[in-house]
């Protein structure tokens, strides 16, 4: 299973977007785990801008990035979205209002507290009309919305785009549900070598419990492991860098998944068996 | 689809299914669930309290699994996996399942009895094998002994119909050699409180392209079909995933497109992907919620497409909508429509909506039926319809 990927997307503590992450990620930076501001979210109306929970910002704001960067049109193409979670904010507030007396929630909660709402609204603000996902395998969601996504490129021979991300519930459901700092990511997915395609992704799935690829640092660490869509970090870092090779994802207790990158070389796809 | 099964509040399996199909007798009735003051009709599944999972499964206890369980249990499934497993390799196996809410409610009720002073939830709530989208997935994996890979897909109401296109997907890249397709979605006061806050609950049972519709009745269901690469062995009475079409409507978060372009493009899709043409479909199992915007958003996109040639209805006055599972519910009810030449009819559906134009059946009646298309919709504008058909 090979893609191609033509643009990244990223949000997360002290990795604001891809072109200031990978600096970090690469190592040639320091990280500073700071918690980073909500970005703006230019592609929604103002009034949907205010309404937006944070979660779906953050997967606007991520899959924007990464449209930006391949140069693509987002109306154009199809979509899988992945979380762990979904909207923990949302779902705390629908939770807390159905154990008290006045037991209805609000007709915008409600519908904001689907799994696929960042969906819904990605494809309102950018007029896609194409196919769309929107999954969920735990804490292995990433590497399950990446394999889902690069199976849909292949097989539909079309750019598919996949966007993770996972917020931290609010208390009581974060004791029993610790999620980590807000994360976001993006990658657009081509089957086929492209301009715009700088890396070339092969997934294979390996049985057993082989151990996964650790986040550069001990804070990059900390991070792919509270929060589910980080997870992605090692394949992040492997990105940033100027090499390739393998990672090992965390996907199922029982299944990994690994990715090999290949960068484009200097005179092209065409060299690339 | 090499075995299949389906519980709804007709019943469980497909023989009690299709009993109640051919006799047009519905299993709405007034919500009892839970004591919920909600003033409306549900379709709630019978049995789910008497049989909790036990021993080793019995951290997945939920209603939302204990249905999956169910309905795991019927018309040879286990069997049919089993003999899948000695042809494939259990790692050669998938798990794709579609849910909204899978066992949400049982942290509802965790929200009601959390400690007044420090407001934790009780000892014994346990998020990863029930809360969690994926619980439902998790738990059919294990219980199944597969090792493939595996996700829940949540994409509302069309999340159980997109899962046929995510394994058919699998299998024809040869990432997967057969599939475990299907979910579940049960009752809780999330949802029912929810739909109710929006306005699209029915007083009564619903009546799907009625012209005094007035919204939806809720169901509960759960549907598991076996998806693997046709084989010699498969013979007449086998019923085939022909192909499959997905869309989004870019048009609003919990209301269709006004002309039903998106459910057209998911239909047009199938159908192309089927390599068909619309008169080649015999009967289309609608989405048909009831609500009044939906179903007349469907009508147009079924009556731009297939005129009002092909015979269509709802299966949503028999069951109530099931949410995410009313996809996999519907195909299944397309299949028995396939293997027993029977059309289903439409209860509580009596007056058509004079403004409709496409040919809905509201008495079901024997008929020879090859081909089936299957629409579901869902929040988020997404749409999914899938084809199915007679093997030979």
């Amino acid at each position: 299973m090979r893609v191609y990927l033509e643009g990244i997307g990223l949000f997360g503590p002290g990795l604001q977007g891809w072109a200031a992450g990978r600096e970090v990620l690469a190592g040639r930076q320091a990280y500073e785990p700071v918690a980073a501001p909500l970005p703006p979210v230019e592609m929604l109306p103002a009034n949907e801008r205010r309404r937006a929970p944070k979660i779906v910002k953050i997967a606007l704001a991520a899959g924007a990035e990464a449209f930006a960067a391949a140069g693509r049109d987002p109306a154009a193409v199809a979509t899988v979205f992945a979380s762990s979670g979904g909207d923990g904010d949302t779902i705390h507030e629908i939770l807390s209002t159905l154990a008290s007396p006045q037991r209805e929630p609000s007709p915008t909660r409600f519908h904001n507290s689907v799994h696929n709402a960042a969906a819904g609204y990605w494809s309102i603000a950018s007029g896609a009309k194409a196919a769309t996902s929107s999954l969920c395998c735990h804490d292995g969601s990433f590497a399950a919305g990446l394999l889902e996504a690069a199976v849909q490129a292949v097989e539909s021979a079309e750019a598919v785009a996949l966007i993770a991300y996972d917020v931290p519930y609010p208390a009581p459901l974060s004791e029993a549900r610790p999620i980590g700092a807000a994360f976001g990511v993006a990658l657009l997915l081509s089957p086929l070598p492209s301009a715009a395609g700088f890396a070339r992704l092969a997934l294979a799935m390996r049985l057993g419990a082989p151990e996964y690829s650790r986040g550069a640092s001990p804070a990059l660490e900390a991070l792919r492991r509270n929060t589910p869509a980080a997870r992605c970090l090692p394949l992040l870092a492997m990105l940033a860098g100027s090499g390739g090779g393998e990672v090992m994802l965390e996907y199922l207790p029982d299944l990994a998944l690994e990715v090999a990158v290949t960068p484009r070389p200097a005179s092209g796809w065409e060299d690339v068996a | 689809m090499s075995a299949f099964s389906v519980t709804t509040c007709l019943g469980a399996g497909r023989a009690a299914t299709l009993a109640a199909l051919r006799e047009g007798r519905g299993g709405l009735a007034p919500c009892r669930f839970d004591e919920l003051p909600i003033d409306a009709y549900t379709g709630e599944a019978e049995g789910l309290d008497a049989h909790p999972l036990t021993g080793e499964w019995a951290g997945f206890d939920c209603r939302n699994n204990r249905l999956a369980a169910l309905t795991l249990g019927q018309d040879g499934f286990l069997e049919a996996v089993a003999a899948a497993k000695s042809r494939h390799g259990a790692a050669r196996i998938g798990v794709f399942v579609g849910t909204s809410t899978s066992g949400i409610l049982e942290t509802e009720v965790a929200y009601r009895h959390r400690d007044p002073a420090s407001g934790v939830l009780p000892a014994g709530f346990d998020y990863a094998r029930r809360h969690n989208t994926y619980a439902l997935g998790r738990f059919v994996r294990e219980y199944l002994g597969l090792g493939g890979p595996a996700f829940a897909v949540s994409t509302a109401c069309a999340a159980t119909s997109k899962v046929f296109a995510s394994a058919a997907r699998m299998i024809a890249t040869g990432v997967c050699d057969a599939a475990v397709i299907g979910g579940a979605d049960t009752l809780c006061a999330t949802t029912l409180f929810g739909f109710h806050a929006l306005g699209v609950m029915a007083q009564g049972p619903c009546r799907p392209f009625d012209a005094t519709r007035g919204g939806i009745s809720i169901g509960e269901g759960s549907g598991f079909v076996l998806l693997e690469r046709p084989r010699p062995e498969h013979g007449a009475d086998d019923v085939l995933l022909l192909g499959t079409g997905e869309s989004s409507d870019a048009h609003h978060m919990s209301s269709p497109h006004p002309q039903g372009d998106g459910a057209r493009a998911a239909m047009a899709q199938a159908l192309a992907a089927a390599r068909l043409q619309p008169g080649d479909i015999d009967y289309i199992n609608l989405h048909g919620t009831a609500t009044l915007v939906g179903d007349a958003a469907e009508d147009r996109a079924v009556s731009a497409l297939f005129g009002n040639r092909v015979p269509c209805n709802s299966s949503k006055g028999f069951t109530g909508h099931t949410l995410g599972a009313s996809g996999v519910v519907g195909a299944v009810f397309g299949a028995l429509a396939i293997q027993n030449g029977f059309l289903p009819g439409s209860p509580h559906t009596r007056m058509l909506d004079p403004a409709f134009t496409s040919l809905y059946v509201r008495t079901g009646r024997e008929a020879r039926i090859s081909r089936v298309l299957c629409n579901a919709f869902g929040f988020g504008g997404v749409n999914c319809s899938l084809i199915l058909g007679r093997a030979v």
